[in-house]
């Protein structure tokens, strides 16, 4: 892991840096931020928080690794997440998701070849009561349609 | 009779995640187009209905649902089809509400709406006690963990008061990942005041100066009304000097990750002192050496949010609801495939198939009820043979399962159940945090197992079974733990569905 952050990206990493270091346990906060700003946590973004934190990067990569929310390459422009748990599959979300990733030509986690359509599963969005239950782009939706799904972020 | 233009009409139009997610927002613009004052409050719960507009008319509180921005004109006008004064839709009015008092009735970020409807009485009252009488009142309301465990609560309370630390600490567990369950959810984008006193009430108990909110970033609208609420506890006295006093007391809203495990309170100290959220060995217990190794409350949005409620009405009020050993009430989420679901706060102690067949009218397909899941993921199956036991602690766990966060799915007899206990391995596979054996390659070595059972090898039955036996006992937590509740309750129960490939050669 060699990378190195171009210029504004260092100064945006070291902005985040500051922002968060006198937290009490700052590291998941510095995450979502480098996240937010960059669109995934960026390689060259390791070593200034490994410093920063004083911890190795081989630690680092054990925390980011374990959580599913961070990435290490940007997701696509629309982010289309679709609940797995059981009440959603109490109305048919196997069968829906399945029929997703088909008309989008994705598997799970999959982004399109245009860099367009990322689609991942989530468990539970605790929406449970108006199941089949999806994420687009943040926004929350309840009792989708396979067709207003990717017509949503096909648009 | 109309409205005069000048005269803005007041209109509630739910923010609440699950009426957003049927086009709330819409309906909040449509309104603003027309004219009227929109006030978004949290849900009331009755998601069927959603999304719930309601309309003060002559004092009483009108309901319209489920509404679409084509409804507007008539609602405005009067000529809309009503559900009637909303308290007294049977599903509503047949409850118990006190921890859910005020969600779907206030403005949850308005404080004066909070107060005007009992809100800070209870920090009030406690804010004059001694620590260890507000330990005492908790223990006398019998509250028990409402996160799973069902730990009393005041126990844990008193542990932490009796610790020895310069610094202690109260955390908030709303890494609410069960499926079926959204209490918490809704609390928080409904009445995140309510969450705030009994937080605060809790660090008077204890001796703490400092809260985390660990909140799931699965639950973007719960962050949002969360931060706008603290802000606002922050610049009225009620978080910082706590009420004017000598109590300090701040919180601070943390966004976990992704990680399902990170619900099991140490995996999620581990998470909030930004570490992998991998389980850790009890004891110590938390309560003695938590978050950062200091003394520390971890109690579940539910827990806290019935605090101020209790100290309200008083802990002899609360502990006049329930059944046995349970007492007060529980809010039950009902979902998946549902006529009506929602949240439904009663006393503990109504029993389960009141609650699927009466309460929720069965299921949303309208074919018959095969079973239903209780507790989320790691909770049991329960097919209707079992549906008169009484929803509380005690006999749930005598009927081989537990109540959880009080979450019910209803499945229709469409339901593929041996495809219900495959997921089940499967999410154990997915989520665990790898530092017990039992769950990382027991969940795995599961999967395996049902396959060879789904191609119709039966002889892999009595693995399951022992498998589910070695997950169970020696697991580190409820995740390889409690797996085995819904793999062995399906099978028990549905033993026909096991052994359906061999039957069908046969």
């Amino acid at each position: 892991m060699t990378a190195t952050a171009a210029p504004s990206e260092t100064a945006e990493i070291q902005a985040i840096l500051d922002k968060n270091i006198t937290l009490e346990g700052p590291l998941l906060p510095i995450l979502h931020d480098v996240q937010a700003t960059f669109g995934c946590v960026p390689d060259a973004a390791r070593a200034p928080i490994a410093e920063a934190l004083n911890i190795t990067q081989a630690e680092l990569h054990g925390v980011i690794s374990f959580y599913h929310d961070f990435r290490r390459e940007p997701a696509g422009q629309h982010v289309l997440k679709i609940c797995r748990a059981e009440a959603c599959q109490a109305m048919g979300a196997n069968a829906l998701s399945d029929k997703v990733l088909s008309m989008l030509g994705l598997d799970w986690h999959g982004t399109s070849a245009d860099g367009r359509i990322t689609v991942e599963p989530v468990y539970c969005l605790g929406l449970c009561a108006c199941g089949p239950a999806a994420m687009v782009n943040g926004q929350v939706r309840g009792r989708v349609t396979a067709e207003t799904l990717v017509s949503e972020v096909s648009a | 009779m109309k409205a005069r233009q000048d005269d803005k009409m007041k209109v509630y139009v739910p923010r609440d995640a699950a009426a957003k997610a049927l086009g709330a927002d819409a309906v909040a613009a449509a309104f603003e187009a027309a004219g009227a004052e929109v006030i978004r409050n949290g849900s009331r719960g009755m998601t069927w209905l959603e999304p719930l507009v309601e309309v003060t008319r002559d004092g009483t509180r009108i309901g319209y649902g489920a509404a679409t921005p084509a409804d507007v004109p008539a609602i405005l006008d009067g000529s809309a089809e009503t559900l009637g004064p909303v308290e007294e839709i049977p599903f509503y009015a047949r409850q118990n509400r006190l921890t859910f008092q005020r969600c779907g009735v206030i403005d949850p970020v308005s404080l004066a709406d909070y107060e005007a409807h009992g809100g800070l009485a209870g920090l009030r009252r406690a804010v004059a006690m001694s620590d260890a009488e507000i330990v005492a009142e908790v223990t006398a309301s019998g509250l028990r963990g409402r996160g799973g465990a069902g730990f009393p609560t005041g126990i844990k309370w008193e542990t932490v008061r009796n610790a020895d630390g310069l610094q202690k600490y109260i955390v908030c567990n709303a890494d609410e990942g069960d499926s079926g369950t959204f209490a918490d959810r809704m609390i928080m984008e409904g009445d995140p005041f309510c969450l705030i006193e009994g937080m605060a009430i809790a660090g008077l108990a204890v001796g703490a100066t400092k809260g985390y909110i660990y909140l799931r970033s699965e639950y973007p609208d719960a962050i949002e009304v969360m931060e706008a609420a603290i802000r606002i506890a922050r610049e009225n006295n009620i978080l910082g000097a706590v009420l004017h006093s000598e109590h300090a007391f701040d919180i601070e809203v943390r966004v976990g990750a992704g990680a399902y495990v990170c619900g099991e309170e140490t995996s999620l100290l581990n998470s909030l002192e930004g570490k992998r959220g991998v389980v850790r060995a009890k004891p110590p217990l938390p309560a003695l050496e938590g978050f950062l190794g200091r003394p520390t409350v971890v109690n579940n949005v539910i827990s806290l949010a019935t605090i101020p409620v209790i100290f309200e009405k008083g802990a002899e009020h609360y502990a006049s609801f329930g059944l046995g050993r349970s007492k007060g009430t529980m809010p039950i989420q009902i979902a998946g495939n549902v006529k009506h679901g929602g949240l439904f706060e009663t006393a503990f102690g109504l029993p389960l198939g009141e609650l699927v067949n009466d309460v929720a009218g069965g299921t949303a397909s309208g074919r018959p009820v095969k079973a239903v899941q209780v507790g989320g993921p790691l909770g049991a199956y329960f097919a209707p043979e079992k549906f008169d036991t009484p929803f509380a602690y005690e006999p749930f766990d005598g009927a081989g399962g537990l109540i959880g966060h009080a979450g019910v799915v209803i499945f229709d007899d469409t339901a593929d159940m041996l495809g219900m206990a495959r997921f089940a391995m499967e999410f154990c596979a997915v989520e665990s945090c790898g530092k017990c054996t039992p769950c990382r390659i027991g969940a795995v070595r599961g999967v395996e197992t049902i396959d060879r059972i789904g191609q119709g090898d039966v002889s892999a039955i009595p693995l399951l079974v022992d498998l589910c036996e070695t997950m169970k006992d020696g697991s580190l937590c409820a995740l390889g733990g409690f797996t085995p509740y819904p793999v062995m309750s399906a099978l028990e129960q549905f033993p026909e569905e096991f052994a359906g490939a061999r039957e069908a050669a046969e």
